[in-house]
């Protein structure tokens, strides 16, 4: 941290960075367009929490969505220097140069400023059913798995939902339609679920002309998801059981039978 | 892992996204190949209707090269023309554009194929061409002052405008 401090007083050093976002007011414009704002910023700061300054000292028009503002609701995703983020897990001092550039997720419709319509993006997710199957009778205590079979499926539990993959796919920027990495990422956490059993009626859903198929393994999903999912290596084991027919699940141990 | 079998996989788009990856992994060994005899092995002078068709026209390796070019056809127009309709579904959203789209590429896909098939497949050598060819080309060599012999063995300039130009040089 030293290279924040001053040298001679060993006080950080606060930024003077410029705030560029894309406005846009459906009841005033018809195009969006770009407004500056001057801001000092804490380099321990969050992107939101420039964001929330600008807000409440210089214009209170901007509109965004937050909420926990801890990176666990997933409502803050936006386009921050052209890549997809969380501005409550962005700290300034991790963004480069002077200007910090936001606008929002691309590929949703727009409704005000930094806010989309999160429903295709939903639907979606809603499309591949993203709750356990299972007809068996109900047993009276949990239903158990093992460690391992709990670790097949493991990374894609991190899912919060903000939509950063989605809205990083290039095919989904083209095409609406697409299911989208984010629902593929909710369908393979309980395809390898040893306890579920809709897994054969969740394939049939991605194997549709606008499912997993329209991914071309670009890895913008993966680099943008701000939970650290490995989304293309989870989309690309969805796309091995589709074409095996086979899920691999870790075999059941003796103590749970 | 267990191996749990959920269903025969099978559907349009899941066989289309694995003949991309099958004809990919072949095209870049036929065409790499293809290049390399084309432009490294073989000196571009060298390359005319008389190497073609002395390739494809021998009696022994002939159907080789035959079906060398006809696999290169096949495969490169499917994956080029699929990888085609893959982009432009992303641009064209209209059901009756989408349609239109579709039937315009594989039809013109299809054309092709058989056009490329038909000139592989029917293709019969002209060997009094060849052997015209092959007889003036030695006149030349003979007629050039020594250390003057083009690389190829041959003066093209000494056999152009003699010769009908059927194909290839």
């Amino acid at each position: 941290m030293s290279d924040l401090a001053d040298p001679n007083t060993g006080q950080i050093r606060w930024r003077d960075l410029t705030l560029r976002i894309k406005r846009y007011d459906p009841e005033k414009d018809r195009e969006p367009h770009w407004q500056e704002f001057k801001i000092q910023a804490h380099p321990m700061d969050r992107v939101l929490d420039v964001l929330m300054k600008v807000k409440w000292e210089q214009d209170d028009s901007i509109a965004l969505r937050k909420s926990c503002a801890h990176g666990i609701c997933g409502s803050d995703a936006m386009r921050i220097n052209g890549q997809n983020n969380l501005a409550c897990k962005l700290l300034v001092q991790n963004v480069k140069g002077k200007t910090i550039t936001v606008e929002p997720i691309l590929g949703l419709p727009v409704i005000k400023d930094l806010i989309v319509d999160m429903k295709p993006f939903f639907d979606h997710y809603k499309a591949v059913m993203p709750f356990l199957v299972n007809d068996d009778p109900a047993p009276t205590t949990e239903r158990l798995q093992t460690p391992e079979q709990r670790a097949r499926f493991d990374d894609t539990t991190k899912c919060i939902l903000c939509a950063c993959c989605t809205t990083a796919c290039p095919p989904f920027w083209g095409n609406r339609e697409y299911v989208g990495p984010a629902a593929i990422v909710n369908a393979h956490r309980f395809i390898f679920d040893s306890r579920d059993q809709g897994a054969g009626e969740r394939l049939d859903i991605l194997n549709d002309s606008e499912g997993i198929w329209r991914c071309r393994t670009v890895f913008n999903c993966t680099s943008a998801c701000p939970r650290g999912i490995q989304v293309t290596q989870a989309i690309s084991e969805v796309k091995r059981a589709l074409i095996t027919g086979v899920v691999d699940i870790p075999e059941e141990a003796e103590v749970l039978s | 892992m267990a191996r749990n079998r959920i269903k025969p996989a099978g559907g349009f788009e899941l066989t289309a996204w694995y003949f991309m990856r099958i004809s990919g992994l072949v095209l870049v060994f036929l065409a790499v190949g293809h290049l390399f005899i084309m432009h490294i092995a073989n000196n571009v002078e060298n390359i005319n209707y008389a190497f073609v068709a002395g390739r494809w026209a021998d009696p022994r390796t002939g159907w080789i090269w035959r079906l060398w070019d006809l696999c290169m056809i096949g495969l490169a127009m499917f994956h080029g023309f699929n990888g085609l309709r893959q982009i432009l579904d992303e641009h064209v959203h209209g059901a009756k554009a989408r349609v239109a789209m579709h039937t315009t590429i594989w039809t013109v896909m299809t054309a092709l194929i058989v056009l490329g098939t038909y000139a592989i497949w029917m293709f019969q050598e002209d060997r009094a061409y060849v052997e015209q060819w092959k007889a003036m080309n030695a006149k030349a060599v003979a007629l050039q002052p020594p250390g003057a012999i083009h690389p190829s063995g041959g003066s093209h300039a000494a056999i152009r405008g003699k010769l009908p130009n059927i194909a290839g040089d």
